[in-house]
């Protein structure tokens, strides 16, 4: 068998991450240090996991019904009304995914046709370029800055828009820059889409990790609410990133068509991780808060640890990453993560990883302990100092 | 924001430096509130929660139950600190319910312990009964889980 000749033309052109080389070679060091990974370090709280240990001990072991249990969809919806004033029916506006992975493949799957454009602001999380080339729609990256908070403008929106445009994606509060869009932040890209056909596929996943400001959808601007679709769910906002629970929230044509999808691809979410979450939603506001709390003190260390050591820092208003500028290094954002590593053993990720814009900083995330904060920091002054 | 006796009561080692980044002080503010709150008698001390299972040192900790007669005009504080002022005794604490007083003791070996309930605290004049657990196995102390996590395989993927 030739299964070059078997294998799709599309899934070949996929670049593999080449992050997995940092892990590799950490995994081999003895006190290495890892600030790579995206990931919450907390454990599911006991409440939550509990409640889907409960649900397998009640028998709960069968099918959910399609778009996922009517009491989740109930909670989501209320959830989404009670911290984010937004309006879904849980009768037909609201999908279960499994994570909030699935839900940004089923809206690309379900809008795109070949040749269709899709925005997808940079550098951010690298899962979106992939998905759209799958459905053989056609990426469009535009470039935020770190000028501009790494905001995707007006002006940078419009000029990326063409006859093809379908969908622009926004992936805010950002993975890896930790940048957030404020109302009158899509207040402006909002009057370049009214009147358009073209959708908002919103990424919200970071929604409940922001800090000092509450998180603004795009579905809550006026005119936005008919061409956005929310995508999100529980495995940041309540560290249950292995349950793979996650949501997309729309136009109940759109969700119909998705739905349709998913219960061929899918059938139904873990039902165990469905009763898990109408736990978290039920009970955990207060373990959100939490977190972001022990999330924010460790953000404002290493932002401050960063700074201190004369590496020029935007200071990350979402998610659990710090994004450094390291062109003061001469390095490439590459050869930087690469010699860190082996000098110093901690791993970070080259910004270039995430995409055009990402070149010259690297990402660092912060859920880590303060021991293993510290320490980054105290080893990469040593790094800094041998350059 | 987590305010600064939280960010200490999690982890006294955390330095000034280290507490100013992390509340948005500077390292001057948090000196003098944190000798403030020593001032004040807020922050009573800094000590390590120890696993002394993971140790050679054998170590016996007993929970008791102490009945006691309260006096006129001092309650149960007079009584209380009669048996505090021991070095054996670890805490107490005045509880509601079917016993007054809980007593903590750590000793070398249970003949210590029993020794110290049967020798000190059980003849105290007001108290009226006692009743001892010994501590077999320590759980969890201070939100610290005393079992070592397990391993779970990492995922390589950017997220």
């Amino acid at each position: 068998m030739n299964y070059d000749h078997i294998l799709n033309r599309q899934i070949k052109q996929v670049q593999p991450s080449g992050i997995r080389k940092y892990f590799d070679l950490l995994s081999g060091m003895e006190d290495g240090i890892s600030l790579g990974i995206g990931e919450p370090d907390f454990q599911t709280p006991w409440h939550i996991r509990d409640a889907g240990i409960y649900s397998l001990e009640k028998g709960f072991t069968k099918y959910t019904p399609n778009a996922g249990l009517s009491d989740l969809r109930r909670e989501i919806s209320g959830y989404l009304k009670r911290r984010f004033d937004l309006e879904y029916a849980p009768m037909g506006q609201i999908l279960v995914t499994v994570g909030g992975s699935e839900g940004l493949d089923l809206c690309f799957r379900c809008i795109l046709e070949p040749g269709d454009e899709v925005i997808i602001p940079t550098p951010s999380f690298v899962c979106y370029g992939p998905l759209v080339s799958m459905t053989h729609g056609v990426p469009v990256l535009v470039e935020t800055r770190a000028e501009n908070e790494f905001r995707l403008t007006a002006e940078e929106l419009k000029a990326a828009i063409t006859p093809k445009t379908k969908a622009v994606v926004l992936p805010f509060p950002n993975n890896p820059t930790g940048g957030i869009m404020g109302r009158e932040d899509l207040e402006v890209l909002a009057e370049v889409l009214r009147g358009t056909e073209i959708m908002v596929i919103s990424d919200e996943i970071y929604a409940e990790l922001t800090y000092g400001r509450r998180h603004v959808s795009m579905a809550n601007i006026p005119d936005m609410y008919e061409r956005t679709i929310v995508v999100n769910g529980f495995s940041k906002a309540y560290s249950m990133t292995g349950w793979r629970m996650g949501y997309v929230c729309g136009p109940r044509e759109l969700i119909a068509g998705m739905t349709k999808l998913h219960q061929f691809g899918i059938m139904s979410a873990p039902t165990t991780s469905q009763y898990a979450a109408i736990e978290a939603m039920r009970n955990g506001d207060r373990d959100i808060e939490a977190m972001r709390d022990e999330y924010d003190g460790r953000r404002r260390f290493l932002v401050d640890g960063f700074r201190k050591l004369g590496l020029e820092c935007f200071e990350p208003r979402g998610a659990f990453y710090t994004f450094p500028c390291i062109k003061s290094t001469g390095l490439s954002s590459e050869a930087f993560c690469d010699r860190f590593l082996a000098q110093e053993r901690v791993a970070v990720i080259p910004g270039s990883a995430f995409g055009p814009g990402g070149e010259g900083y690297v990402r660092a995330c912060y859920a880590a302990s303060m021991k293993d904060l510290d320490e980054a920091l105290r080893r990469l002054e040593h790094f800094l100092n041998s350059l | 924001m987590k305010k600064l006796l939280q960010l200490l009561e999690d982890d006294c080692t955390l330095s000034h430096a280290q507490l100013a980044a992390m509340t948005g002080m500077t390292e001057a503010e948090v000196a003098s509130a944190v000798a403030q709150y020593e001032k004040d008698d807020i922050i009573r001390g800094y000590k390590a929660i120890v696993d002394w299972d993971r140790t050679e040192r054998e170590a016996v900790t007993a929970l008791i139950e102490v009945n006691v007669t309260p006096q006129r005009g001092e309650g149960f504080d007079r009584i209380a600190e009669r048996i505090y002022q021991y070095d054996e005794v670890e805490s107490v604490y005045l509880m509601s319910g079917s016993f007054d007083l809980t007593v903590i003791i750590s000793g070398r070996s249970l003949k210590e312990v029993a020794l110290f309930v049967g020798q000190k605290l059980a003849p105290l004049e007001d108290v009226t009964g006692t009743a001892t657990h010994f501590i077999l196995k320590k759980y969890k102390e201070k939100h610290l889980i005393f079992r070592k996590q397990e391993e779970q395989e990492e995922r390589f993927v950017l997220d």
